[in-house]
């Protein structure tokens, strides 16, 4: 197990090094750069960019720029913002909160309600509950979250008036109440896709379950068929889940683009978007450095829980 | 980014010129408050009251004002910062910390334009309570220049020489050319403590960097990064106001979320990019809200790498002139907005040449241009004239819709003409990144405010030694070189009295027009709003950004 562990660790390095380098040549490789957002501001000359990039110390060959970002970071300075002048690390963190805030709620509900819909979809297959599940899943999974975020607003916000247009709270209040309210429509429409992503995939599992052979045997002893459902088929049928939920970990964590753009939250997404936008290097490295690490993260608490929970997986 | 083309620039009118080089100090002695009150009908507020939540589509993230940042982080800059003088809407200027503005008239500044001295208000504080003296001014000044700090700009300031303190209140200094539109960048030149810099070794990572430290009517109170920042009244403010306890930016990254946000409420003034074209018309009608048209100084054209064989030819640049049909593009695609220019001079300025030639949009005249200059027809449909064929890309911001129908309907006059036009667009950083600035187009369709600071000088895009592609320094990338346009632009950077460079600017712009070098379309006009309540938000073409008389603003009870 330690071994096992020690091997992951270490595999988990490499691929984090070999990241590192494909992002930095790939970020540094692209035409333009951190100062071409500056080239049509009046009286802006070529000679100024060039002072500038000196300072930066962009104009240095790739490999020791990359090498100077690696040495930093190996002692722990993820670098500054070009664009606030902030460690990479607060700018992170700030961001983190806030998706944490969104994401966290929206794949709760999600969670909860999507099994919930794929576990009865599976057991009463065929009934008009399923089929409403399944075309409800098609269309949640085929309308763009971008459009559904401003139906919502226009209904919601601006002609029932019931909910907040977007934000993440008022400014100057900042309560529980307040923040609660904020939180209602983003994460609805957020988990609206995400309950037919985990709906679907639960009623395969349900299904997959359901038809094995121990669950017939489990009837044929007697066992009520809540306990048969409860311990046997759900119980199985949720150890594939915990491998999609740490798949999932990373874009958790990573933020949801679309929606934090409709709703102004101050999230990741929207980070990693504009520190992309305004070819902030160090912002963007450190994004992807950060979400390389939930990636393996992610994976590597799902196969240890699994191996925790299923007894016929041993690791080592 | 940089395809946001809203800048910097004047109008001088005559007024002003007078007031900064020949006439009293009169015509200069009001605040910038009291502009903007034209239309107001109740009286601003006894105490600071209320607050105003201003919505941005682009994140103010650099809060030192001589670092290198955007239009919206300018706005912010506004509320904390004073300049030594101001420029207003009518392009004069008004003192700020200064305590008048200097002119030749006040011995301001010297008859040869070389010899500066600035009279400094006394008694204003820093937001810490520290006091403002001419050291602060020395300081800012300096910095602009210091070789190890990232600084945004050394034009102008790169000529001043024997920075004096002579008193707390007063400070001189030398200029090593006369440079005449030095006077509209410092208005548009932040003073910023020396003090918050005592004992800094990296003043590019000095804390006053993200917590600013200012003499203006708001003090930084905190920021929610990628969502808004809270400022506060300075009830220590040395001019009139602040009328506002608090003053938000707040970030909307999304212009249709920025409009909504309008619609509902959440916001109370549409700042930068405003409100698209296409909402103008709900927007004129929205309850409890103004809305109106503004002009801005950019100008958009179609512009030309003069270096290409294909452009070399004026007639094949004026037939390209004659083939586009610039009203129809405003009023189908800009919603009828804009106003159609022939000169890269925003209009409102003093120095405008209203008497160009007008353009007029007619294919017979271009087909017959390109006829007469022997440009013929080839088998594949394509002009072409001693092995040039008459093809090249035409390239602009990769994304921008309005523009890109703009190519698309060009590529098909041109076609009618012979003419190949391929678009090849790019995203901004590489469009405005070295392709552009080094030259590296054929032609490119692009917005831009050609002005100096606040001034009409055009030397860094027009001189013929501004060319990075031919080892220059300045953004001359169309690579236009008319040795008459040089020996003007030398000549009307020297020249102190408006009225006698009026005339210089008059014939750039008749040349430039002749020239072709770039075939002005328009000059842009944005779409802006605020709640109703609000007053003192008043539109000012001379500088980047809305809040620029936030002091001012207050709401009517």
């Amino acid at each position: 197990m330690f071994h096992y562990l020690l091997g992951r660790l270490w595999q988990s390095l490499v691929l984090l090094v070999i990241v590192s380098m494909i992002g930095f040549a790939v970020l540094n490789l692209a035409p333009g750069g951190p100062l071409s957002q500056y080239a049509l501001t009046p009286g802006m000359t070529q000679e100024a960019l060039n002072r500038l990039a000196e300072q930066m110390g962009l104009n240095r060959p790739l490999p020791v720029q990359y090498a100077d970002w690696l040495w930093h970071l190996v002692q722990g300075d993820w670098g500054r913002s070009y664009r606030d002048n902030q460690p990479v690390l607060d700018v992170i963190g700030r961001h983190l909160f806030a998706t944490l805030l969104l994401m966290g709620t929206s794949t709760l509900i999600s969670i909860l309600v999507g099994t919930w819909i794929g576990i009865k979809g599976a057991v009463k297959r065929y009934s008009v509950f399923d089929y409403a599940a399944t075309v409800g899943a098609m269309v949640a999974l085929s309308i763009p979250t971008f459009w559904f975020g401003l139906v919502a607003i226009y209904v919601f916000s601006l002609w029932l008036k019931w909910l907040p247009a977007g934000n993440m709270y008022t400014i100057g209040d900042g309560s529980f109440g307040d923040y609660a309210i904020h939180l209602i429509m983003p994460s609805l429409v957020l988990a609206f896709v995400n309950v037919a992503v985990w709906g679907r995939y639960m009623r395969t599992a349900t299904l997959d379950v359901i038809n094995q052979d121990f669950v017939r045997t489990a009837r044929a002893k007697g066992l009520p068929e809540r306990t048969v459902m409860m311990k046997h088929v759900v119980g199985n049928a949720l150890l594939p889940m915990i491998t999609l939920a740490g798949v999932q970990l990373p874009s958790i964590l990573g933020g949801a683009l679309v929606t934090e753009t409709v709703f102004t939250w101050p999230g990741m997404g929207r980070l990693f978007l504009d520190s992309l936008g305004y070819n902030d290097y160090p912002v963007v490295m450190g994004l992807l450095m950060f979400s390389a690490m939930l990636v393996l993260a992610g994976n590597l608490i799902a196969d240890l829980l699994v191996a925790f929970v299923d007894p016929r997986i041993r690791l080592g | 980014m940089s395809d946001k083309e809203v800048t910097v620039f004047t109008h001088p009118t005559r007024r002003q010129a007078l007031t900064l080089m020949m006439a009293a100090g009169s015509a200069g002695l009001f605040m910038p408050n009291i502009l903007g009150k034209g239309e107001a009908q109740a009286a601003p507020p006894a105490k600071p009251t209320g607050k105003v939540i201003i919505g941005f589509s682009q994140e103010p993230t650099v809060f030192n004002p001589h670092m290198p940042h955007i239009e919206v982080d300018e706005g912010v800059s506004f509320s904390i910062f004073d300049p030594l003088f101001g420029i207003g809407p009518d392009g004069s200027f008004y003192p700020a910390l200064a305590r008048e503005v200097p002119s030749v008239e006040n011995g301001g500044i010297s008859a040869d334009g070389l010899t500066w001295k600035i009279k400094l208000r006394d008694g204003v504080k820093w937001h810490d309570g520290k006091p403002f003296t001419a050291e602060d001014v020395k300081f800012t000044l300096e910095l602009l220049v210091d070789p190890n700090f990232r600084s945004w700009r050394k034009t102008g300031h790169e000529h001043v020489r024997e920075l004096t303190v002579v008193s707390p209140t007063e400070i001189t200094w030398k200029m090593a050319v006369a440079f005449a539109p030095y006077a509209s960048i410092l208005a548009a030149t932040f003073i910023v403590p020396k003090h918050a810099f005592d004992g800094v070794a990296d003043k590019n990572t000095a804390p006053f960097n993200n917590a600013p430290i200012g003499t203006g009517a708001f003090r930084w109170g905190n920021r929610v990064a990628g969502d808004h920042i809270e400022l506060e009244a300075n009830a220590d403010y040395f001019g009139d106001g602040p009328y506002l306890e608090r003053v938000i930016y707040k970030y909307i990254p999304d212009l249709t979320v920025l409009y909504t946000q309008f619609k509902t409420g959440d916001i109370d003034v549409i700042g930068l990019q405003y409100i698209t074209p296409d909402h103008y018309d709900e927007a004129k009608s929205l309850d409890g809200k103004k809305v109106n048209v503004v002009p801005m100084a950019t100008v958009e054209s179609f512009s030309f790498n003069m270096e290409k064989p294909q452009f070399k030819d004026p007639a094949v640049r004026k037939a390209l002139y004659a083939a586009i049909d610039k009203q129809t593009i405003i009023d189908a695609l800009y919603y009828g907005l804009p106003t159609p220019t022939e000169s890269y001079m925003p209009q409102q300025s003093f120095y405008y040449n209203p008497d160009l030639p007008k353009h007029e949009y007619n294919m017979e005249t271009a087909e017959k241009l390109l006829d007469d200059a022997g440009w013929e027809l080839g088998s594949d449909g394509i002009r072409a004239k001693d092995g040039v064929k008459l093809s090249f890309t035409n390239s602009t911001t990769a994304g921008n819709h309005i523009r890109e129908q703009v190519q698309q309907y060009l590529q098909q006059s041109f076609k009618e003409l012979g003419i190949e036009m391929k678009i090849s667009n790019l995203p901004p950083a590489v469009m405005w990144g070295d392709y552009w600035m080094m030259s590296q187009f054929d032609s490119v369709v692009v917005g831009i405010n050609f002005l100096t600071g606040a001034d009409p000088d055009t030397s860094d895009y027009m001189k013929s030694t501004s060319s990075a592609a031919k080892g220059g320094a300045g953004q001359n990338t169309w690579q236009y070189a008319n040795p008459t346009v040089d020996k003007l632009l030398e000549e009307g950077g020297t020249i102190f009295v408006p009225e006698e460079r009026k005339k210089i600017y008059f014939k750039i712009q008749e040349t430039v027009r002749n020239d072709l070098p770039l075939l002005p379309l328009f000059q842009y006009a944005i779409v802006r709003g605020h709640k109703a309540g609000v007053d003192g938000v008043e539109p000012n073409i001379n500088v980047r950004i809305d809040s620029w008389n936030v002091a001012s603003w207050y709401w009517a009870s």
